[in-house]
Formats: C-alpha cells, sequence, structure tokens
C-alpha cells in the first residue's frame, strides 16, 4: 500500500529500469562535454555552454532522444513536496516537533498535523524525542521543511529495524510502480516502508524475515544499474529461498549446534 | 654553480608519481586521497546541510568552508596539533581556490564541508589539498562546472620546475628558490589560486604559469580516471 504512494511521486525522472533506453549511459564528471551540438537540449544537471552539453554533476548521462540528463549517483537528499520520508524526532517544542530528515534543512512537523489527538501540555506523550516517525513533506519553503504525520501508514514506527542506502538508489528499490519493492515485501513476509530520503524501515513476523528484506534491498542497491533488475531480484531471491545459505539456514545451524551440544 | 640536476633525478617538468583514490572515508558524503610522492592529502566533504552560527548562513547562496590541517607527525619536527596562522591562510586560499568551481547557489543558507588532512608532507601540500578536495566534491555529487586542480611551480636559481619538493624549497645558492602554487579550473584553464613565496621576473613567472597549465592537464587526467572508476556501491 505504501510502494503505492510513493510510486506518486516523478519516480520517473530519477530512471526507471526498463524505460526504454536509446544509448547506454556513461559515468560522467563533472564539466564533462557530453555532446557537441545544437540538437540536443541539456535537462537536469546539465548545461549548454556554446555548442557543448557539460555535465554539472558526478553521475550518469542519460540520453533520451535530444534531452541529456544527469542522473545523480551521489548527494544529500533534496526533500520535495509529497515525499515520503522517515526522519527522528530531534526536539519537542509548544507547537510541534523539531526532526532530522536527513535533508540540508530543518525541518517541522506542527502539532496540527499530528493524526491524532495530542495532549497540548505533554507533546511527548504522542511522539518523544528519539522516535523514529514516517511522515510526508508537506512543502519546502525557505525557512525550512514542513511535514505532516496525517495520511494512511504515516506516523510513528514501532518495533521492526531501520536501515539507511544512499537516497538516489531510493528509486530503484521501489522498481517501476512499486514491482521491485512489492517483490521483496511479498517474498521476505515483511511490512517495508522506504522513505524517499534512503531511510527504510523493515517490519516482519521474525528478525529472520527482516535480515532477509535487509539483504535483498542490499542487492539491489548494489547492483543498481544492471538492466531488468527486477527479472535478476527475482532469481536471486528464490536462489536464497531455495538455497539457503544465509542467514536463516546459519541461525539454524547455530540451534542444531547448540543443541547436539 | 647553477642549478642542473633535481635531488630526485626528474626532469625539471616531471610530475611526482601521482596516487589518487575517490571515496576512501566511508562515512563522508564524499572523500578522496591525492599523493604527490611523498605529500599525502585526504579530504572529505559533509554537507550540503544547516548552517551554524546562525550568522554565517547567507540566505542568497551556499557557502563553502574549508578546514585545512596537518597531522603532527606529518612533518620532521613535531607540529604542535590545532589551528595555526598557516593553516588558516591555506584553508583560506583553498575555499577561494575551489569556490569558482562550485555551483551552489540554489543551497541557501546551508554549507559544504571540506575537511584536509595532510598525513605526510613533502612540500606542495596546498596543492595535493586542492586536487584531492576537488575529487571529493565531485564525489559528493556537489554541483561543479568543471574540476579543479592544483600544480605548484617553482624557480630554483633560474630553472623553472614543476612540482617542488622540500629540498628544493630550501635552495639557497644563485638566485634561490621562489615558490609559486596554481590551481586551474581544469577545462577553462583560469588561474584560480596564484601565490608567490620569494621572487621573480615577469617572464619566468609567465614560464611558470605555461608550465603550471601544462602540468595540470596531466593531474587533471589522473582525476578523471579515479572519478570514472568509482566502482558501484
Amino acid at each position: 500500500m505504501i510502494a503505492k504512494q510513493e510510486t506518486e511521486e516523478p519516480v520517473e525522472e530519477f530512471g526507471q529500469e526498463d524505460e526504454e533506453r536509446k544509448e547506454k549511459r556513461e559515468l560522467v564528471i563533472p564539466g564533462e562535454v557530453i555532446a557537441t551540438g545544437n540538437e540536443y537540449l541539456p535537462g537536469d544537471w546539465a548545461k549548454r555552454e556554446g555548442q557543448d552539453i557539460i555535465a554539472l554533476r558526478f553521475g550518469l548521462a542519460d540520453k533520451s532522444g535530444r534531452l541529456i540528463k544527469i542522473i545523480p549517483l551521489s548527494g544529500t537528499y533534496m526533500p520535495r513536496k509529497g515525499n515520503v520520508v522517515i526522519g527522528k524526532v530531534l526536539d519537542i517544542t509548544f507547537n510541534g516537533w523539531i526532526m532530522d530528515i536527513d535533508a540540508p534543512y530543518a525541518s517541522f512537523l506542527p502539532l496540527s498535523e499530528c493524526s491524532k489527538f495530542v495532549n497540548k501540555n505533554d507533546l511527548s506523550e504522542c511522539y518523544d524525542i528519539g522516535d523514529m516517525l514516517a511522515v510526508k513533506v508537506l512543502g519546502v519553503k525557505r525557512k525550512g521543511i514542513d511535514l505532516t504525520a496525517r495520511g494512511k501508514n504515516l506516523g510513528k514506527l514501532e518495533e521492526g529495524m531501520i536501515i539507511r542506502i544512499n537516497s538516489n538508489k531510493v528509486p530503484r528499490v521501489i522498481g517501476k510502480e512499486g514491482s521491485m519493492i512489492n517483490l521483496i515485501k511479498k517474498e521476505s513476509n515483511c511490512d517495508i516502508t522506504v522513505g524517499q530520503n534512503g531511510i527504510i524501515w523493515i517490519r516482519g513476523e521474525k528478525v529472520e524475515d527482516e535480515l532477509f528484506a535487509e539483504k535483498a534491498i542490499l542487492f539491489v542497491t548494489e547492483k543498481s544499474f544492471i538492466e531488468g533488475l527486477t527479472e535478476k531480484t527475482k532469481v536471486w531471491l528464490e536462489e536464497a529461498k531455495n538455497h539457503p545459505k544465509d542467514i536463516k539456514e546459519d541461525k539454524t545451524e547455530k540451534k542444531k549446534a547448540k543443541e547436539s551440544k | 654553480m647553477a642549478y642542473t640536476k633535481r635531488p630526485d633525478g626528474r626532469k625539471f617538468d616531471e610530475l611526482r608519481e601521482i596516487k589518487a583514490k575517490v571515496g576512501v572515508i566511508p562515512r563522508a558524503d564524499g572523500s578522496a586521497m591525492f599523493a604527490f610522492g611523498d605529500t599525502i592529502a585526504i579530504a572529505a566533504v559533509y554537507g550540503p546541510k544547516p548552517l551554524h552560527p546562525q550568522h554565517l548562513q547567507n540566505p542568497e547562496k551556499g557557502v563553502l568552508r574549508v578546514n585545512y590541517d596537518m597531522l603532527s607527525f606529518s612533518v620532521n619536527e613535531r607540529k604542535k596539533p590545532g589551528p595555526s596562522r598557516r593553516s588558516q591562510e591555506i584553508s583560506k586560499v583553498t575555499e577561494w581556490a575551489l569556490a569558482p568551481a562550485l555551483q551552489i547557489n540554489n543551497f541557501q543558507n546551508t554549507v559544504v564541508d571540506v575537511h584536509i588532512t595532510i598525513l605526510q608532507a613533502n612540500a606542495s601540500t596546498r596543492c595535493a589539498g586542492i586536487n584531492a578536495a576537488s575529487l571529493a566534491l565531485a564525489h559528493a555529487g556537489i554541483p561543479m562546472i568543471d574540476l579543479v586542480s592544483a600544480v605548484s611551480i617553482g624557480k630554483i636559481d633560474d630553472k623553472i620546475v614543476t612540482d617542488l619538493i622540500k629540498e628544493e624549497e630550501d635552495y639557497e645558492d644563485g638566485e634561490g628558490a621562489t615558490d609559486i602554487p596554481f590551481a586551474f579550473l581544469s577545462k577553462s584553464g583560469e588561474i584560480t589560486l596564484m601565490q608567490l613565496d620569494g621572487r621573480t621576473s615577469t617572464k619566468k613567472l609567465k614560464e611558470a604559469i605555461e608550465a603550471g597549465r601544462k602540468a595540470c592537464k596531466e593531474i587533471y587526467d589522473i582525476q578523471k580516471k579515479v572519478l570514472k572508476e568509482i566502482q558501484e556501491k
């Protein structure tokens, strides 16, 4: 369900794996000339300089028709309106919570955007310092980021585990229309929320399931620039399940070893 | 006695062996190591992130902040740890050398922090530092129009010499030693850093600039190569 919300984001901007590709993507460095000629147009993180199109960031150059854009591989998360992110409560003020969502600006969750009834005298009853919350970006203003916890699957995250990945890999982990994340959810029997800021919350029935989901996500981020990744992940998940050399087996072996002692 | 041979046997326009690596500090947003022979610099980039204290924030554009430091064991005689007049000066000139390459005007009220540490010093530490910082900034995904390459050019007696070592900096015969560190925007060739420690004529200075351009082309090729070799993580 959550994945559906996430795919409402303009993910295709970051390039989806099964998007038709005219030319192979090439790694470019800042200042490098990607193409020469007036027929090309500079897209995201590209710039025209005379006849040349130059890269402004370290990343992969993506040519789709006449448009050339750079898909960044690194860099901090820049919040956009509508993004679902996971953050930590840093501080409590008289009218809301200050949060850390790994963005370059301060973010604030006002009291009015909390989904449940709050005792105004003690905001910590609702969300305390150090709590992890799933929140949505309402808007990015000069002063900072406004958040909301009203909405489906938003609010305090209890139990489960949190992992962190490079935020530029998030579109890969979600996949086209959530195909990748739904696959991982199904195979691992876990509930997963992927924040656009690269923080991922995993909750399963058993710790083993959670670790399995984590492994699968890390597999996706490592192999993030292979074509047809969803298919590959499917195969990998099958293999990991059928030949469980991983965590599950390790644990049971250890148990067996203990019992035999 | 004229200066005819360099102490380490290099040609006058030959650089020391260059080693460079990107991603040496896993917890930083971007990092790099750059070495000219015995001179080793590492750079770590953090940000863009909120800038504190708040009065340093610029509501019109992002701020670049560079911190250069030498480790106490990096030189022959123990260096007292902590900031010094020299390290503050180098931090500032490095900041000015890198700033023209950056495109951080859209990151209002934020800072990009660059921490340069010299692990081992044998002259031209600021140049190694700038090269490392340039790689680290690119690795951190900071928007830039160009990379920055730096090299130190010297005039030893009456010879123009590329990439000085400590022994050459201390040369005292004849006209003595003049040390001129340069930094260039790699593609456009604009000079972003030029300092001069000693004496030189205008003619020799022009020769030095040309020698610097030539050396920086080589350095740029290496910077480009290491950035392109980054393994997907």
